[in-house]
């Protein structure tokens, strides 16, 4: 898969520097590929301890759903970042996750996800969850959130997000 | 005892902690199960790695939607007493108030369940079960 050169994707430092504000994302070791103002692309390394099936060593939904969560929010934090030039937060009303089938062992699980309308009080998100072919997810994801302002920032969480 | 005995084991003697060793991702997050009489209760334990928003701190939503997976997950087996771990198909949560890093609890409610389907709603809490942090409903293949 060819991607593009990632220095060139503008978002993409910011976005991981949000990925990496989350403890259960630096536990899950999430990096992000590439990220704009209206895309993001993380991947999820396999692992074993966070096997939902002993039997066959497919991962657990909830991490499938904690990706596309995780993928969702960085990618509205991303468009809020280029629509406001802030740095701002907002937390997830409601998700949901369609599991069309099992990931593969052994391999990274990808997430591109897409805000596709903010308005001033809510942003909409879509997402992908697949391993080698986006075209064969192994589920999808829609989900809202809720735009609750700068103001709620903490001076060093701006500081961290700024990379300063 | 394979893995297969020891889930149909765990599950037709209702032992829940059990059922939950044997699955990596509930050791993970950390989560534990209490009965009282018939009725049980997930339990999530307050745990940094289980942070999302370091701000307030809050747990991340995807941890709560795991949690809330795996619990209906563990209900439906010991309901049906079978060894097979059902499969989801699909999960839609609400996310109501900031969870904290505080003790979540867990309950699942099975509303429907035919020969393949299973509907169960799911509700998460932490101060008090009238005031949920989030609500669920999924679908889970049984086979």
């Amino acid at each position: 898969m060819a991607l593009p050169n990632r220095g060139e994707i503008p978002l993409t430092g910011y976005a991981q520097r949000f990925v990496d504000q989350l403890a259960q994302c630096r536990t899950l070791g999430i990096r992000t590929v590439e990220a704009s103002e209206r895309h993001i692309i993380l991947e999820l390394p396999y692992q074993t301890r966070i096997i939902g099936y002993p039997d066959t060593g497919v991962i657990h939904g909830g991490v499938i759903t904690t990706l596309a969560d995780t993928a969702c929010g960085a990618v509205v934090v991303c468009a809020l970042r280029h629509a406001t030039g802030n740095v701002e937060l907002s937390p997830t009303l409601d998700l949901r996750v369609d599991y069309m089938m099992a990931a593969k062992p052994e391999q990274p699980v990808f997430c591109y996800a897409e805000c596709h309308k903010l308005t001033s009080a809510i942003a909409f998100v879509r997402a992908i969850v697949y391993q080698d072919d986006i075209n064969n997810p192994v589920a999808q994801a829609v989900g809202s959130f809720m735009r609750i302002g700068p103001e709620l920032v903490t001076e060093q969480f701006r500081k961290d997000m700024e990379g300063g | 005892m394979d893995f297969k005995q020891k889930l149909q084991q765990a599950a037709t003697s209702k032992d829940f902690d059990a059922l939950l060793q044997l699955v990596p991702y509930a050791q993970f997050i950390g989560m534990e199960c209490e009965r009282y009489g018939d009725e049980m209760v997930f339990r999530l334990p307050a745990k940094e790695e289980n942070i999302g928003n370091p701000m307030l701190p809050a747990l991340h939503g995807g941890v709560m939607a795991g949690f809330m997976e795996m619990s209906a997950i563990i209900q439906l087996m010991v309901m049906m007493q079978t060894p097979r771990v059902p499969k989801i198909v699909d999960f839609s949560i609400d996310y109501l108030r900031a969870g904290l890093l505080r003790d979540t609890f867990c309950e699942c409610i099975i509303t429907r369940q035919g020969r393949r389907v299973a509907n169960v709603n799911i509700s998460i809490w932490q101060s008090s079960r009238k005031q949920p942090i989030a609500t669920a409903r999924a679908h889970f293949l049984l086979e």
